[in-house]
């Protein structure tokens, strides 16, 4: 990407904690109820994509809610996310976990990495 | 300082960036000036008043003889790879030689300005891509029609297709406006604008900025 680009971009970027498809995390995410209302809900799965650079990176949480899966997807950069925690580092072989859409319960586990 | 109705610039490419409230905006960030007063027309000499402005110097050993006694006229070293005509009230205020840069533009964020580009060529094609029409069935018996036009008009009477029936041919690679498109950010010190949205053109093609003033 050209440089002025970049150089626009970094005003946006924020520091965000080092994690990887595979891992868990809890994201606190700021919502807007109505008018002038705010709370932080907090979304907790298994990061089953990162993709883009940039301010325009997003990555993808899912994760089994009552037995339905659900996936959310964050701009990784966005001011709405008051934090990242990691809670959990998995070893996993792929860059994209698809494959845990079709899976449950024991099938869905991910090996810890150390 | 007089105003310029507008500036030569150049399309950098878009991004994304985010609101204090966390709202993403597409914006396209466009490198506008300096600009170059290279001819100045007045009613009394051309008819109409406006200023010439050249954008992006070009070397004299690239130009042709004419072009450079055209820039040598306005006491410059150097040619222009574009040269364009913006129409001014005064062309009393402005000389040739003189530099306009972004900096010197009224213009803040949150302001509606046009911008003129070339959109990209698309060559020959489809009224599917074109005019937006829509496809016939992929399957139910539709036979190697799935992207054509369907029909092109009434039968005997008027015995003739209508003109300017949509149809198939060269789309692209023409002058395209945006109107009232919103200011984002400028960076005056690097000839840097931010505007919301998409702008007609290529990335690095060149486009014109009206400020509306």
């Amino acid at each position: 990407m050209l440089p002025i680009i970049h150089e626009i971009e970094r005003k946006y970027l924020r520091e965000v904690p080092e994690f990887r498809p595979g891992d868990t995390v809890k994201v606190y995410f700021r919502i807007v109820e109505g008018e002038d209302k705010e709370r932080v809900q907090m979304f907790q799965g298994v990061v089953i994509r990162k993709r883009g650079s940039g301010t325009g990176a997003t990555f993808t949480v899912r994760k089994v809610s009552y037995g339905i899966g659900v996936e959310r997807t964050f701009p990784l950069y966005s001011p709405r996310i008051e934090k990242i925690e990691v809670i959990r580092r998995g070893k996993v072989r792929r860059a994209r976990l698809y494959y845990l859409r079709g899976r449950t319960g024991k099938a869905a586990r991910i090996k810890e990495r150390r | 300082m007089a105003m310029v109705e507008g500036l030569i610039g150049k399309k950098l490419g878009m991004t994304r960036i985010f609101t204090e409230d966390g709202e993403a905006i597409p914006v396209t960030v466009l490198e506008v000036g300096p600009c170059t007063v290279v001819q100045v027309k007045t009613v009394d000499k051309d008819g109409y008043n406006a200023v010439q402005l050249g954008f992006k110097p070009k070397k004299f050993t690239r130009l042709t003889k004419p072009m450079r006694g055209h820039f040598v006229k306005a006491g410059l070293d150097h040619g222009f790879y574009v040269l364009r005509e913006f129409s001014v009230d005064d062309p009393g205020s402005f000389q040739p030689g003189q530099v306009i840069t972004l900096a010197e533009v009224d213009l803040s964020a949150g302001e509606k300005i046009d911008v003129t580009g070339k959109s990209k060529g698309r060559g020959f094609t489809g009224p599917i891509k074109r005019w937006g029409f829509k496809r016939q069935p992929m399957s139910h018996g539709a036979k190697q029609v799935h992207r054509k036009p369907g029909s092109s008009g009434p039968s005997t009477f008027p015995g003739r297709v209508i003109k300017g029936k949509k149809m198939a041919g060269h789309y692209g690679n023409e002058t395209v406006t945006v109107k009232n498109i919103t200011v984002v950010g400028l960076e005056p010190d690097k000839n840097i604008l931010l505007v919301r949205g998409a702008v007609p053109g290529a990335v690095n093609s060149y486009v014109l900025v009206y400020f509306n003033k």
